[in-house]
Formats: structure tokens, sequence, C-alpha cells
């Protein structure tokens, strides 16, 4: 992304440009220090050294022991070798997860698969913010349950989970539970101790880092199998050459959001309630989500009599990148299942759209977006045969 | 601006679309789509002397791809007598929109069914 162009990003819940300061760490492992973890000789070593202090950087972000971050490839990955892993591990003690309905596809497609193998999952319903009840995780968990999966922030309404409670009564009932922070990651204050935490999942291109590198932090203790069996890598959770300029990358940049948190989020929820305010004054448009208890940088709305992907289209043509839960914009023409969880009807969840901001958002930007965002939706509205 | 999912055409017919909105002494209305998919077409055609389609009009709620082919398909059969404009297939409204994504296929079809919807309205009136 080209910050000096006129083009808009608001889409940083689905990615973010990689900050200068995290490129320039991880240039030298790109060239010179391009050792392999594994080797003994220097060139190896140089990078294990640069791997292990990575680890204590990540894990200084949420207070986690060192020997409890597994570096992987993705939060997708990371999510499948925590459901999966602690299903095989544990099954012989039950074979009972429960997640909820509003949990990234990587949870949902990875319990869908732990079924057909004969795990049995219990999907919770949420409330019209998207809120999964503590009480309702206390209600399902069973003597065979062995793992909750609730996600600490949605990544399309921005909700945040009361994962606090929900880690108190997983930690009294003696279940592991594991959450999936890929949103909330360097953005809002975690504790892994405060919060009962035994796994959760963070992604670093969600927070300024490159792709390809992510964690999964394992309480030390919880029995977990690993997915990927090979040269012992990861405490022998995850064979694979350690990628290693890109998990140098993520610890810098969870250094700089630990860092930046207060400040960053002080700026971007002034700026977020601006949007939004001024969002909810074109007639007939709605917030999705909590009011209060959201990421402060995510806001998502669904407008009346109007379609997504036209919106999208149009903002795109405009230079401004945003997201939608349209099923016209999703290549299985479904609407979001979030939107439908949290009770939206299909015709109002084609309707949505999600803005996200982030580290370059500026008020400029967002004054742009709301002077030429009711303009489209009016036009749209005119086209629309339910518009007047 | 370019869009790597839609042609131009499609993005100037989008931006643009010719013969939205309602017109005044509509003798056939079709609806086609359902709300529940997020597409819904409502065509309004004034049929004339001769079964000539004198002047059309669209409405639609959808994605610029259906948006698109409503304005084509409305150019398409402006003029037209119903006779010709019930040959007019979705190949044509494709054709006349350079291209569309696979998945948005359905939306040009969406159009045609809107476009005989309409006829159909034109003619049971008629007979009646």
């Amino acid at each position: 992304m080209t910050r000096k162009s006129k083009k808009i990003y608001f889409d940083y819940a689905a990615t973010t440009p990689v900050d200068p300061r995290v490129i320039k760490v991880m240039l030298p492992y790109l060239g010179k220090k391009f050792g392999n973890t594994m080797s003994i000789h220097s060139f190896g070593q140089d990078a294990k050294i640069a791997l292990e202090k990575s680890r204590e950087q990540v894990a200084d972000l949420i207070g986690a022991k060192v020997n409890e971050i597994i570096f992987t490839s993705s939060a997708t990955e990371s999510n499948n070798l925590a459901l999966k892993g602690v299903a095989f591990a544990n099954k012989n003690k039950g074979k009972h997860i429960i997640i909820s309905q509003i949990e990234h596809p990587c949870i949902i497609e990875s319990s869908n698969w732990l079924e057909k193998q004969g795990f049995k999952i219990t999907r919770l319903p949420v409330d019209k913010y998207g809120l999964v009840s503590p009480l309702d995780v206390k209600k399902a968990i069973r003597k065979d349950t062995i793992l909750v999966s609730i996600m600490h922030a949605n990544n399309e309404i921005g909700t945040i989970e009361p994962i606090e409670k929900i880690g108190k009564i997983c930690r009294q009932k003696k279940v592991y539970f594991h959450t999936d922070a890929a949103q909330s990651f360097g953005k809002i204050p975690i504790d892994v101790n405060k919060m009962n935490i035994d796994l959760l999942a963070a992604s670093s291109h969600k927070m300024y880092g490159p792709k390809g590198a992510a964690c999964l932090f394992v309480r030390e203790g919880v029995k977990i199998e690993p997915l990927l069996h090979g040269g012992g890598q990861e405490m022998g959770l995850r064979g694979s050459t350690v990628n290693v300029p890109a998990i140098v990358g993520f610890a810098r940049a969870c250094e700089i959001c630990e860092k930046e948190m207060e400040k960053e989020s002080r700026r971007l929820t002034k700026l977020g309630n601006k949007l939004i305010k001024n969002v909810l004054k074109i007639e007939n448009s709605h917030l999705n989500g909590h009011p209060t208890k959201r990421l402060f940088n995510n806001a998502n709305f669904w407008f009346s009599f109007i379609e997504g992907e036209s919106l999208i289209i149009q903002l795109d043509l405009l230079g401004i990148a945003v997201s939608t839960g349209s099923a016209c914009s999703s290549m299985k023409l479904e609407p979001s299942s979030v939107l439908l969880a949290i009770g939206l009807k299909p015709q109002e969840a084609h309707g949505s759209l999600r803005i996200s901001l982030g580290r370059w958002t500026k008020e400029k930007d967002i004054d742009y977006f709301l002077k030429v965002l009711p303009k489209i939706i009016k036009k749209l509205r005119e086209i629309s045969p339910y518009g007047k | 601006m370019v869009n790597n999912i839609y042609s131009k055409k499609v993005i100037e017919h989008f931006q643009n679309p010719h013969n939205y909105g309602k017109i005044k002494n509509a003798n056939g209305i079709g609806e086609e789509g359902s709300l529940v998919c997020g597409d819904v077409m409502r065509l309004y055609i004034k049929v004339g002397k001769n079964e000539i389609i004198e002047d059309v009009s669209f409405e639609t709620m959808g994605c610029a791809a259906a948006i698109a082919s409503s304005s084509v398909m409305t150019d398409l059969i402006k003029g037209k007598t119903i006779k010709q404009a019930l040959k007019i297939n979705n190949n044509d409204v494709i054709k006349k929109l350079g291209s569309l994504p696979s998945v948005k296929i359905h939306c040009s079809l969406l159009a045609i069914d809107a476009l005989r919807a309409a006829i159909n309205d034109y003619l049971s009136k008629k007979t009646k």
C-alpha cells in the first residue's frame, strides 16, 4: 500500500501493510543471516538466536512463558493445531468440543472435520450483539468435554467476547480453553494467566507484521499432538524449517504494538466513534455488533434496500477499500453466517459493510468517506425497487 | 481505477445505468429474484402500437453485475417488438457486457427472467 496515493484502506481486519520498522529488522534474515535454525554452525546458530529472541518478544505481549509459544505459518494453522491437536491428544478423556456459531471459518471447518472423525461438537448461539453467554458455556460443558474454543474478538463485527469469564468457568471445570485472538492480538491487552487461557492463536499480518508468521500459545502441561511431523522444530509440535525472517518481523510487530497500544487505541477509538456516529445519521442505517464491547478499529453496518457488493465496488471506484458480508461478494453466494447468527435476515446481511481502521488511518480519510458514502447509498437506493 | 473482477463495460453500466427508475403508464411489470438471495429486479415496459416496446425502465437491488445486466437488457429491448424481445437471451446480455465472472452469470439470467415476466404481465393484461 502506498500511503502517499489517494487510495484509502479501510480493511485492516483483512490484512495490514508491514510497518517499515518491521521490514527493517527482517531484511538481514532474508540476506546474510539466512541460516537454518537446526544447523549447528554459526549461520544456523545466528538464526536460532533470532528465533528464540522473537519467541520472548511474542510471549511478552500476552504474559506467556517463552516455551509456551509455538510459531506457525498462519492463524488458520494455529487454530487447526489447537483444535485437532487437543482433540487427538485427549480423545481418551472425551470427544466433546464447544465452539460458538460465529467463529472464523478455520475453527468452524476444523470442528466440522473433527465431527466426521467421531468428535461431538456443540455450537453455541450468540445474542443480537454477537456475545456468547458464559452461562451457556457452563451449561454446555459435559463430562466428556475436552475443549472450549471461543474467539476473543469477532473478525466481522468486532464484538469482544467475555473470554475472561469463560476461561474461569473452563478452569473450574478442568476443560481446556482456547481462544482465536487473530483480531485482538496487539490491539487490546491480553494476559493469558489473568484470563485463564490455555491456548491462543494469533497472526502477524493482522498487526503490521508479514504474512506467513503466526503463533499458538500452548500453556505448559496442555496435552496436544502436532499436525506436522518432521524434524522436531518448535518443541516437536511443528515440523518445518523455521521461517526466521517472518518470525523476526512478527516479533518486532509485537514489540511495536505493545509500546503503542494505549496511544493507538485512544486515537482509533476517537476516529471510530466519529465514523459510527456519522454513518448512523444516514437514514435506515444500522450498526452491527455491540455498541461498546467492540474492537475500537471495527465498524460494521447494514443499510436497508441496497446490496453490499455494489456499495463496495462504488467505494472501490473512488479508491476506498472496505468489505461486506453480502453473498454477492463471496464465492459461495451465501450471506455472512456471523450476521445471520446475530439475527439479521439474509436481505439485511446482504446490505452490510465492514470498515476496519488501522495505523495509517487519518481523520481526513474518515471525513472523505463520510462525505461520499451518503451519496453512494442514495444513488443505489434510487436504482433499488425498495429505496423510495 | 481498474477492477479485476468486472469488465470495463460492466463498470460503465454500473456507474451510469441506463433507464433506471419507474416509467409512467407502464403496461407490463415483471419482478424476479428474491430478497433472500440479495438480487431483485423489477422491470417496467410500455408496449405501444405494433407491439413495440416504446419505453422501458428497471429497478434493481443487487450487485454491480445485476445492475449492469439490467441496464444492458433495457438497451437491448428498447424499440424492439415483443416477439424480438423474447428472442433475447442471457448470452446477448453477457456479450453486451464484454464478460461476466462465472459466479455472476445468474445476474444475466435474472435480467432475462424479469423481461419475460414483464412481457407475460403485459400479455395477460391484454387478453383480459
